[in-house]
Order: C-alpha cells, then sequence, then structure tokens
C-alpha cells in the first residue's frame, strides 16, 4: 500500500499534478454549480418582489 | 475610395503634428525603458548584448501601444469617427487610413531610434541595419493590431488598461520572429526566414485586419 | 444565409435549457463515472513506464486537460462567430460559457504539464517547448476574451465586440503555435491519435482514453450548468422562465 502512495519514488509529482487537477476540476463544479442555481434564486427573488399574487403562489410551493 | 483614404490619412496627420509634443511621448517612453534596463541589470558588456534585442523589442512593442487612445478615442468622443462611419467611404477605408496614420506617425520613428538605442546595449554596428529592416516589416502587422485593440474598447470609458492585456499576446509571432531576426544577424548568420516570415504576417495583417477593425468600430460605437 | 429549421428550434433558449435540463444529471454521472475509473486505471492497473516510472501517471490528467484547453477555443471563436453572423443569442450564451471552462483546462494543462517536467526534463519551465509557451498565449487569449466581455454594461455590444476578438484569436492560435515551434521545439510527438501505429501500449492507452473522455463529458456537464446560469441570466424576463422558476421542486 505505502508503495502505491510513494509511485516509485515520484510521489510529490504524481500526487500534485492529480491533487491540482481535482481542486481545478472541483471548484469549476462548484461554480458552474452556483451559477445555475444562483440565477435561478435572483428570478425568484424578483417574482417575489414584483406581485403578491406570485408571492402566494411561491410560497406554497415550498 | 483612394481619395478617401488620401484625405483621412492627412487629417489624421495634420492633427497629430499640431501637437508635436504627444507625438514624442511614445517615444520617450521608449528611450526610457530601453535605458532603464541596463540600470537594473548590469553594466556588463556581454549579458547586455544577450538581451538587447529582447528588451528593445519589448519596449518598442509597449511604446506602440502608448499612442492607442489618439487613434480612435478622441474622434469617437467628439463625434466625427460616427459621421465617418455613417459616410459613403467604406469603413475598411477609414481603418486602413487611420492605422497607417497611427503608422506613420508612432512606429515608423521608432524604426529609427531602435538601432541607436542598440549602441546602449553593445550591439555590433553590422547586426542594426537588420534590426531595424525587422522592426520596419513587424510594424504594420503591429500597428494593425494596436488599432484592433483600441477598436474593440472605443466605447470603453477605461480601454486603456484592457487594451495591453488583447492586444500582447497576439503580437508574440512579431516579437519571436523579429528578435530572431536580429540575434541571428548579430552572429553573421542570415536572417531571411524570420524576415520572410515578418512580411508574410504584414500582408496577411494588412489585408485582413481592416476588416476586423471597422466591424469592431460598428460595434462599438452603435 | 438562410438557417434549417431545427437549428432555429435549437437556438431557442427554453427548447435549449429544457434540453440541458434533460442531459445534465445523465452527464454528471457518466463523467463521475469515467473519471473515477480512469483514475483508477490509470494510477493502480496501468504498469509503469520503463523509462520514466511512475511519473508517467500524470499523463492521465495532463494529456485530457491539453487536449480539452487549445480545442475549446475553436469551440469558442466558432460559436461567438454564429452568434455574430446570425445574431443569435444562444450562441453567445455558449460562447460565455466556454470561456472560463477552456482557461480552467489549459491552467490544470500548464500545472501538470511543469509538475511532469521536472522529473522529466529537470525543468519546471521550458520555453522552448512550443506546447507550453502557445498555451500560455492561449490562456491569455481566453483571459482576454473574459475581461473584454465584462468590461461592457450593455451585454448585447459585450457579446458582439467579444467575439470579434474571439475570431481574431482563433486566426493568430496557428501562428502562434507555429512560431512557437519554429523557435525551438522540445516536446515529444503526441503519443495517441497515430491510429497507424500507436506508440503507447494498450494497457497504457486505455485509461488515457477513459481520462479523456470523462473529461470531456465533465466539460459537458460543467458546459450545461453554465449555459443553463447563462441562459436564466439573460432572459430573466422571459414568460417561460419566470413559470418555470415557479414550479415546485426547482
Amino acid at each position: 500500500m505505502t508503495d502505491f502512495f510513494a509511485m516509485g519514488g515520484y510521489a510529490a509529482y504524481v500526487w500534485s499534478a492529480y491533487g491540482i487537477t481535482l481542486l481545478v476540476l472541483v471548484v469549476s463544479a462548484w461554480t458552474a454549480r452556483r451559477r445555475r442555481l444562483d440565477a435561478l434564486e435572483r428570478v425568484r427573488q424578483m417574482l417575489l418582489q414584483q406581485s403578491p399574487r406570485r408571492q402566494a403562489t411561491v410560497r406554497t410551493m415550498e | 475610395m483612394n481619395s478617401a483614404f488620401v484625405v483621412i490619412l492627412r487629417r489624421d496627420l495634420q492633427i497629430a503634428f499640431r501637437r508635436v509634443s504627444e507625438l514624442a511621448n511614445p517615444l520617450l517612453f521608449f528611450v526610457i525603458v530601453a535605458s532603464l534596463f541596463p540600470l537594473a541589470l548590469s553594466p556588463d558588456a556581454a549579458q547586455l548584448r544577450s538581451v538587447g534585442t529582447g528588451v528593445l523589442w519589448v519596449a518598442a512593442l509597449l511604446s506602440s501601444l502608448l499612442a492607442l487612445e489618439g487613434l480612435f478615442r478622441a474622434d469617437a468622443d467628439d463625434g466625427s469617427l460616427e459621421q465617418l462611419m455613417l459616410s459613403p467611404v467604406p469603413a475598411t477605408i477609414t481603418a486602413l487610413a487611420k492605422v497607417t496614420a497611427h503608422w506613420l506617425v508612432t512606429v515608423v520613428p521608432l524604426v529609427v531610434l531602435m538601432p541607436m538605442l542598440g549602441l546602449l546595449f553593445y550591439l555590433p554596428l553590422e547586426a542594426l541595419p537588420v534590426m531595424a529592416f525587422a522592426l520596419l516589416l513587424a510594424t504594420p502587422t503591429l500597428s494593425v493590431l494596436v488599432a484592433l485593440g483600441a477598436a474593440l474598447t472605443v466605447s470603453l470609458r477605461r480601454g486603456g488598461s484592457i487594451v495591453g492585456l488583447l492586444v500582447l499576446p497576439l503580437t508574440a509571432p512579431l516579437l519571436i520572429f523579429g528578435t530572431r531576426a536580429a540575434d541571428l544577424s548579430l552572429h553573421g548568420e542570415s536572417a531571411a526566414g524570420p524576415l520572410y516570415l515578418l512580411a508574410a504576417l504584414a500582408v496577411f495583417a494588412v489585408a485582413l485586419g481592416p476588416l476586423a477593425i471597422a466591424a469592431a468600430l460598428k460595434v462599438g460605437l452603435d | 444565409m438562410p438557417l434549417p429549421r431545427w437549428f432555429h428550434i435549437l437556438g431557442s433558449p427554453p427548447h435549449a435549457y429544457r434540453l440541458a435540463e434533460v442531459c445534465r444529471p445523465w452527464a454528471g454521472w457518466l463523467a463521475l463515472l469515467l473519471l473515477v475509473g480512469g483514475t483508477f486505471a490509470g494510477l493502480v492497473l496501468a504498469p509503469p513506464d520503463y523509462q520514466m516510472g511512475d511519473s508517467f501517471r500524470i499523463i492521465y490528467v495532463h494529456v485530457p486537460a491539453a487536449y480539452l484547453g487549445t480545442r475549446l477555443y475553436l469551440l469558442l471563436a466558432v460559436a461567438a462567430a454564429i452568434g455574430f453572423i446570425w445574431r443569435i443569442k444562444l450562441a453567445h450564451a455558449v460562447a460565455a460559457s466556454v470561456a472560463p471552462l477552456g482557461a480552467a483546462f489549459v491552467i490544470v494543462a500548464m500545472a501538470t504539464g511543469a509538475i511532469w517536467g521536472k522529473p522529466m526534463w529537470g525543468t519546471y519551465w521550458q520555453w522552448g517547448d512550443a506546447r507550453l509557451v502557445s498555451w500560455l498565449v492561449q490562456l491569455f487569449l481566453y483571459v482576454g476574451y473574459m475581461a473584454l466581455h465584462a468590461s461592457f454594461d450593455d451585454r448585447d455590444k459585450a457579446d458582439r465586440v467579444s467575439a470579434i476578438l474571439a475570431v481574431v484569436g482563433i486566426v493568430n492560435v496557428p501562428i502562434i503555435y507555429y512560431s512557437v515551434e519554429w523557435w525551438t521545439t522540445l516536446h515529444q510527438g503526441p503519443t495517441i491519435m497515430k491510429f497507424d501505429r500507436p506508440s503507447i501500449k494498450d494497457d497504457m492507452l486505455i485509461p488515457l482514453l477513459m481520462m479523456i473522455a470523462g473529461f470531456v463529458v465533465c466539460f459537458v456537464w460543467l458546459l450545461l450548468n453554465r449555459l443553463q446560469g447563462e441562459i436564466v441570466e439573460r432572459e430573466r424576463d422571459a414568460r417561460w422562465l419566470q413559470q418555470l422558476a415557479t414550479e415546485p421542486g426547482k
């Protein structure tokens, strides 16, 4: 098992490379998803402020 | 159409020469930037000689960016650029005329200055003509790229800060071929290869550049 | 130049949004499967290279990132051009979504390339490497597109001006690449896509193909998320969107 993590002596290189890749992918995934959800949320907030009838609709949905 | 080109060109040149001090600014910038490097690096002749061509080229690129604002901004602000766009003169001709004006006024003097500053870097005299010629071949492309940057940001209030980011990466090939030509002649070899490539880039840029510049101006002034 | 009808239907934001909504979860799970499987195959199953030892395993993240990072600029330029010529707003939305993703992949490509460079050539960065340098320039092109787009208040103007920059950039990318390659080359030749004579063995190739597929599907998932976000932002006042936003379970 420790052999696996040692990566034949190249541990620092291999793991940092994979680590950076993972980090960038995770951050990209997080921000992409956030953008989508935040945009939808902003539209909902906009609608809430617009009309009381809409407010009632949105409220019953929650 | 020929005469429209000449008219716009002559007008731009007249405006430029009306304020000669402004003309000199990019050139002074060039001299100062180039002079700073030996101070920052070292007085060692061999070291300066090895970085000389690179430093001078980068300084030239940066200086040509300086005259950016004058290209379109002043005309855009007082509405004369929109008038030109609305007139029957094709926008590409207007773009070409303005690029030519910028080239004559800002960039061509650099071609004269650069070899002189080469002496500051202990560059051998024999290499200087090739260096100047390479810059001369590179300058039409450079003017087109700078004008493109100006056109893309013409409607932005402070477009100047972003133009460098847009234009400088596109000038990478000019830098590579230009310095290589100078270095080759420094070592006594033929610089024909990069010179031909610079010439080809110039033809390409001048042929297609005004199209993009005109499109950018039309969108920007909308 | 007129376009086929299906093009216009696909180019309509509500249709595109709904299509994306359906495809997105599938892409997400498939990407996860391919990436986890590919990583396992690459790190555990593949044998070490007799020359480079275990350090070659970096190829499994480096090559897919580089492959995507460089090619996405073409997608960016094409989408922006379509948006500019035919005035299709969705195309601009696609371009705006692709740019940050392309930049992210190029950054991964450069970072992993630099890390791999140390054991391979003894140095992190190598200016003589045509690929590395052209990636750096390409990163500037992505960032330039995003910066220019962000400078405009008027979104329509932002789209159109950035589209011009994207098209100029795409013309420049091959010029820049060949100029740097002409300058000096050091990078090894491509190790895949040589169908006549593959230069790496099957048990090393399969994880690589899995990872490339995984990265591509992951990109699709990321793109769909960003694209949906863009559509929602741009179509704020549209009725279809307002109905959608107030539906339960969203």
